[in-house]
């Protein structure tokens, strides 16, 4: 669904990586780690087409992103739910209506009525529906962008930090909604510097690791 | 163009994600009434210098008449004289005596039907009718005076060319100023909507991840100034005619001045006005909108 061939990436003259490959495919489910800095956010924008990558070659559904025009982009990237690291809100609409955006821009929105709510029950956010973003906590930010990321029901989820700001037993919940998607056959990548998500997910699915350090993208094996 | 239907469907939910704070937005009602005022007058302007030139250039198209004041044995004569004058006249289409009949029904309104023309002496006249540049009137009068001593030419049309040849400037201005004020309102609503896209840089950025196209974020722009440059050019335009309706009479003296205005179905173009302020804007938006989404990628 998403393939990375010898993909290299430059901001201004800083080189972040030279040499990566990776595939997601249907059903598969990755964990993206490596310490700060190393990369790890940018990866996963050229995943879905916010950046293009400087050399090589990035596919997404067997389309080159550099070949594709803003609204193939577009299109494609409703097939994609993001949770992106800063959360990305709209500050003056109530939580609910952020959440619902990928319906609304797709023409969708009357499908809202059908799972907002159910939805916002799951991420435990049922409560503050209609406050606006600002008004929100860091995990309940992080709870909301999850559940836009999936909203559309994309074939693809890539979460950069999702547990960055919440407590465990709700990074629990994340994690099982996430298994559940995963087990539907959508690709799930999860950028994390969480040890503990990381060995809590793979008691539940057959999950690898990719390590990211040096510019390198590394499978990290049992020691975890 | 897809544009129109959505511009005018719309989509509450669409329009909310750009926010509504922000100067750009009453700017725009702003500049849309007082561009559409002033168009209002504009157009009455026009419109007003338009029936004057072709009230004038239609009375400058009939006659001159030449009038016979003479004792009443000479009439008879001094009219053949002048009509033999007039014949070899150069630029004189026709020249023709009125009959009895046709005096007395010009003399009608004045004096009542009953007028003993007969014993009374009433002057005959000629009608002139001009063809091409018309007759040399000063050399016209000196034969005149030399051959049929009664005769008074009475060349009312001559004043009135520099007259239509300023009407016709006037409305050629009116209709400049129509489209100046046009370009400028264009101008201004192109300068809000940047600010406006400027402003809300993170607004699209946001759209833009969630799998909005380009065609979706310019819309929900491009609605709002075009609705909010309907709405304050509405304003503009009745307050315009209003001001044309209420103009106070001043029949006689201020001719010119109360002519100024609008005639039957011509008070149907102030109508005209917000529809075509809304189209300016939706187009000033939409490429305003499209360019910057271009380059903002
Ligand atoms: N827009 C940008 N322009 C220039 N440099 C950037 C930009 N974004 C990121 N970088 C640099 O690229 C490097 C990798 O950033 P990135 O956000 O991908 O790291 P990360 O692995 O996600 O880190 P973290 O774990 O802290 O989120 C950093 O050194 C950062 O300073
Ligand atoms: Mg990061």
């Amino acid at each position: 669904m998403i393939e990375l061939e010898r993909v290299a990436y430059t901001y201004g003259g800083a080189e972040l990586f030279a040499d990566l490959s990776m595939t997601l495919a249907p059903g598969s489910f990755h964990f993206l780690t490596g310490p700060s800095g190393a990369g790890k956010t940018t990866l996963l924008k050229l995943c879905y087409g916010e950046l293009i990558a400087t050399s090589g070659m990035v596919r997404i559904f067997g389309q080159n992103t550099r070949e594709m025009d803003r609204d193939q982009i577009a299109l494609a990237r409703r097939r994609i739910g993001v949770v992106h690291q800063d959360c990305q809100f709209l500050d003056h609409l109530p939580m609910a209506e952020n959440v619902a955006l990928p319906l609304t821009v797709s023409g969708r929105q009357e499908e809202a009525d059908e799972y907002l709510a159910d939805l916002l029950a799951w991420v435990g956010l049922s409560g503050q529906a209609s406050q606006l973003p600002p008004q929100l906590s860091g995990g309940e930010r992080q709870r909301a962008a999850l559940a836009r990321a999936v909203i559309m029901s994309p074939e693809v989820v890539i979460a950069d930090e999702p547990t960055g700001n919440i407590d465990w037993e709700m990074s629990q919940r994340l994690l099982t909604l996430l298994v559940e998607l995963n087990k539907m056959g959508k690709a799930v990548l999860i950028a994390t510097h969480d040890l503990n998500l990381i060995r809590a997910a793979k008691t539940q699915v057959a999950a690898r690791v990719l390590r990211l350090r040096g510019g390198q993208l590394q499978a990290a094996g049992s020691e975890l | 163009m897809s544009g129109w239907t959505s511009v005018l469907v719309g989509d509450p939910r669409a329009d909310r994600m750009v926010p509504k704070t922000g100067f750009t937005v009453q700017l725009t009602v702003f500049s849309s009434a007082a561009m559409a005022f002033l168009a209002v007058f504009a157009l009455a302007l026009s419109l007003a210098t338009e029936r004057l030139a072709d009230r004038w250039s239609a009375e400058l198209a009939r006659t001159s008449t030449l009038r016979i004041s003479a004792p009443q044995d000479q009439i008879a004569a001094q009219t053949e004289a002048a009509l033999r004058v007039l014949q070899t006249t150069p630029g004189v289409g026709s020249a023709r005596a009125l009959s009895d009949d046709e005096q007395v029904a010009l003399l009608e309104p004045w004096f009542g039907p009953d007028l003993p023309v007969a014993s009374l002496p009433i002057p005959r006249l000629i009608e002139i009718v001009e063809i091409g540049d018309g007759f040399d009137a000063t050399g016209l009068r000196a034969r005149l005076q030399a051959e049929v001593p009664g005769a008074v030419l009475d060349d009312h049309t001559r004043w009135r060319a520099p007259l239509v040849a300023a009407a016709d400037r006037l409305r050629s201005l009116g209709y400049i100023s129509l489209a100046l004020i046009g370009g400028a309102m264009a101008a201004m609503i192109t300068l809000a909507a940047q600010a406006a896209l400027s402003a809300n840089s993170q607004v699209i950025r946001v759209m833009r991840l969630v799998g909005a196209t380009d065609a979706f974020i310019a819309g929900a722009f491009v609605r709002r100034f075009t609705l909010r440059a309907f709405a304050g050019a509405g304003f503009g335009a009745a307050a315009g005619a209003a001001g044309i309706f209420f103009l106070p009479e001043a029949d006689v003296a201020g001719g010119f001045l109360t002519g100024l205005g609008f005639e039957g179905l011509h008070w149907l173009w102030p109508l005209a006005i917000p529809p075509l302020a809304g189209t300016v804007a939706f187009v000033s938006t939409r490429t305003a909108a499209i360019r910057r989404l271009k380059e903002q990628s």
